[in-house]
């Protein structure tokens, strides 16, 4: 059995971070990990995905569509644009605040959010949604949103992960001064 | 031994150094960059590593290692290995003395690349052995056998990952730096007749080559990395012949309790026969899984015609898998079901159509002083009939609107000289050439020499951010720094531009708009070949800390700044202008645009 998860957003915002604690977090409880990354050019404001997979019987590092058991998207219309991979029952987590492309603004397709946030709701039975102002406010930093939604993930208990194993790969890998701001935005969303 | 969570390319670079590589050569390009820059960090001893100017001097840097006994490592793209093919075909004549193995990342897709070019294709043409890893742990393990071969043949011998084996990620067993084999090359033994490639000594190696490869396709076939899996259960006179990371997919298809044969072939070229005729036996067909070229499904027709099988052969030659294009999980079922007779799965959950998405191209970063460079020579040139040829780089990205300043981009330092093609053609043209700084080393130099000489008459406009950003930031010969650490004297790219004889040269701040402007409509209307360098750092490796904010109550919502620059920092909100502080770096350019003063806080670097 293993766990696939899918996490998505837009090139910057801290995919490839959360990906690899993920990963970290697995390994320390022995779990085999198989990882795969956008690298490159999408990395410049593009749309970027990881798929992460734990535990045995994944023999590609890349997740087949309709096989996520979970979707981490850190913004609203990169869930939509990887909900295929989401199977049937499967759980999706999700940001709330939208990137809006400079495409959009001259010429491009529109971004209605309200629309993109409505399909959400239609189509996920498990929908976890991260209000990020409301995270920014109280942790005093938008900077850890990618630990706040690993955290929403991981309550969800769709995961053979637990709060503590996100925690001892945040101790291990996160620098110094950032552990207590991402300490409290694993626990965030109760 | 321990175990690592690597990537893939971390795994190769660890691979070389644990076979004791001595001298390590490349130019960076998505998916290859990695192994370089993790050679370079995890190695100990004195280790030699450098970012060539281009893969050309990579190759002939490592070819000339090799040749004095070292154990020697070329890392590139498969674009790249354009660029490297000429000393590459005739170093296939003359062979190595130390292991010498050429890294080529190929980008099916293609997700960061021109071309969608298979290198299996490329090593039957240049007679030279390849490998093609299908994950991390074979990756580590396949560049170490690479080297050995290498070493026992005389030969240069392919590496060939692709993007999702590079990039990849795997918890993997790696040896201590304590295991790693030390190499203690001979040095360079003076032999004419070895070394010095006539016409007589080709026609003479290549007969040995042929029969090496002959040979070694009959070694191959006993190769672990070319193997069979026995067919389980019901599924019986069907076979399936797959590679690379194609053979992950398959497996993640297949029921292992009731699945055809399967043959995973490591060692395409030479294509390991043998093995193959006993995969063929007792099947009446067989599907290729292969991404990129039909490399095995042309080989297996081969091998039926040669040893009179009548097993039917289908892949990409008869439809069944997509010509062109990444393979994914869901391509290969599907082709397995249809393949095998199965009901396809359904995928996904959606049932209605999604709304419209917006689209996300990649942008040029916020303070990207490209954007202002380009700004500025579109508002110089104005309603002007004018042609701006591109390059490789980030700068790539200015073809995008609302700026819309590429007109062409075809390979590495191809812009300078394609505008001189255009110029001889309609001469009232105003031509342009972009290129980057790294580009410009790589092979702008002879553009520039080509152009000037044969009396063209265009602008060089060279972007210098003192990087190669697109990559990840390494160093070049106008930055200073060397991959050992080493600060030395830079390549100054205005000195080479005077030395070839052009009497414009003009260094300016493209951030400073009014002088930029200027610069480009005095410079373009000078006669002849003349360069313009627009200097100001990648923002990304200078991290600005000034703001520009929108004063709410100026703003009048004309929207200038978002239609001309198209920053990601800068959106509109009730009418006005916001700027996203997290993603502005405060380089002013919107500042200048501003029509009423609205907009201020930046801080020019």
């Amino acid at each position: 059995m293993s766990d696939n998860i899918v996490l998505c957003g837009v090139g910057g915002q801290g995919t490839v971070l959360a990906s690899k604690l993920l990963a970290a977090a697995a390994m320390d409880r022995g779990l085999p990990v198989k990882t795969a990354e956008t690298i490159g050019m999408a990395q410049r404001g593009g749309s970027v995905f990881s798929h992460v997979r734990l535990g045995d019987g994944a023999a590609s590092p890349l997740i087949g569509k309709g096989k996520a058991d979970l979707i981490i998207a850190f913004e609203p219309a990169e869930a939509v644009r990887q909900l295929a991979y989401l199977r049937p029952g499967g759980t999706v987590v999700v940001s709330d605040r939208a990137i809006v492309p400079a495409s959009a603004l001259v010429g491009g397709p529109a971004y209605d959010v309200d629309a993109i946030m409505a399909y959400l709701r239609e189509q996920v039975e498990h929908l976890v949604v991260v209000d990020a102002a409301a995270a920014e406010r109280d942790l005093g930093s938008a900077k850890c949103l990618n630990v706040v939604l690993l955290g929403a993930a991981v309550r969800t208990g769709v995961l053979s992960l637990t709060t503590d194993d996100i925690a001892g790969a945040i101790r291990r890998l996160v620098p110094e001064r950032f552990q207590d701001l991402n300490a409290r935005a694993l626990t965030y969303v109760q | 031994m321990h175990t690592d969570f690597l990537m893939g390319n971390e795994a190769i670079a660890l691979g070389a150094l644990a076979a004791g590589v001595n001298v390590v050569a490349g130019y960076p390009g998505t998916p290859s960059t990695e192994v370089l820059e993790t050679v370079a960090k995890r190695k100990q001893g004195n280790v030699y590593v450098e970012w060539s100017v281009n893969e050309k001097a990579a190759m002939e840097v490592a070819a000339g290692a090799a040749y004095a006994g070292a154990r020697a490592l070329v890392t590139c793209k498969q674009v790249g290995l354009n660029v490297a093919s000429d000393p590459l075909m005739s170093l296939e004549y003359i062979g190595v003395k130390g292991g010498m193995v050429v890294l080529v990342a190929d980008d099916p897709g293609p997700i960061s690349s021109q071309t969608e070019q298979d290198t299996r294709t490329f090593a039957r043409f240049s007679k030279l052995p390849l490998f093609d890893p299908s994950g991390v742990q074979e990756a580590y393990e396949m560049i170490q056998e690479a080297f050995e071969l290498s070493e026992q043949l005389g030969t240069p011998v392919f590496m060939r990952p692709t993007t999702r084996v590079d990039h990849g990620y795997e918890a993997i067993e790696v040896a201590e730096p304590a295991e790693w084999k030390r190499n203690e090359p001979e040095g360079f033994v003076k032999d004419s007749s070895r070394w010095v490639i006539f016409p007589r000594l080709s026609v003479i190696n290549h007969a040995k080559i042929e029969a090496r490869n002959a040979q070694l396709a009959d070694t191959f076939s006993d190769s672990p990395r070319n193997f069979v899996l026995p067919e389980q259960g019901s599924v019986v006179r069907k076979g399936i012949a797959t590679h690379g990371i194609s053979y992950t997919y398959v497996s993640d298809n297949l029921d292992e309790a009731d699945r055809p044969r399967v043959l995973r072939v490591g060692t395409p070229f030479p294509f390991p026969e043998r093995k193959a005729v006993e995969f063929l036996s007792g099947l009446d067909e067989v599907l290729c899984v292969e991404e990129l070229d039909p490399v095995i499904e042309r080989a297996l027709i081969s091998v039926c015609g040669k040893y009179g099988l009548t097993t039917k052969i289908r892949g990409k030659l008869t439809g069944d898998i997509q010509p062109s294009g990444e393979n994914t999980v869901e391509s290969v079922g599907k082709a397995l079901a249809s393949f095998l007779g199965n009901e396809p799965q359904v995928n996904g959950t959606a049932a209605t159509p999604a709304p419209q998405l917006p689209v996300r191209p990649p942008v040029l970063c916020a303070g990207c002083p490209h954007r202002a460079s380009f700004y500025a020579v579109k508002k110089a040139m104005g309603k002007r009939k004018t042609i701006y040829c591109g390059d490789i780089g980030c700068y790539t990205l200015g073809n995008a609107q609302p700026l819309d300043m590429v007109d062409t981009c075809l390979c590495m330092g191809a812009g300078i000289n394609i505008a001189q093609g255009v110029f001889h053609v309609e001469p009232d043209t105003t031509c342009f050439a972009f290129v980057g700084d790294s580009t410009f080393f790589a092979s702008g130099i002879t553009g520039v020499v080509n152009a000037f000489y044969n009396q063209a008459n265009l602008t060089v406009v060279v972007l210098d951010n003192s990087t190669t950003a697109m990559t990840g930031h390494q160093p070049h010969p106008g930055t200073g720094r060397t991959m050992m650490g080493e600060v030395v004297q830079k390549v100054s790219i205005e000195a080479v531009l005077r030395a070839i004889g052009l009497t414009t040269v003009e260094t300016v701040d493209p951030l400073d708009h009014k002088l930029a402007v200027e610069t480009v409509r005095r410079v373009a209307d000078e006669p002849g070949v003349k360069a313009i360098i627009f200097k100001s750092p990648c923002v990304v490796l200078a991290r600005p800390q000034a703001k520009s904010h929108v004063d709410a109550h100026e703003c009048i919502g004309c929207q200038r700044c978002i239609r001309e620059l198209g920053c990601p920092a800068i959106a509109l909100k009730d009418g006005k202008a916001v700027i996203d502080e997290t993603q502005c770096s405060g380089c002013t350019l919107c500042e200048q645009v501003c029509p009423v003063g609205a907009i201020s806080g930046g801080e020019r670097l």
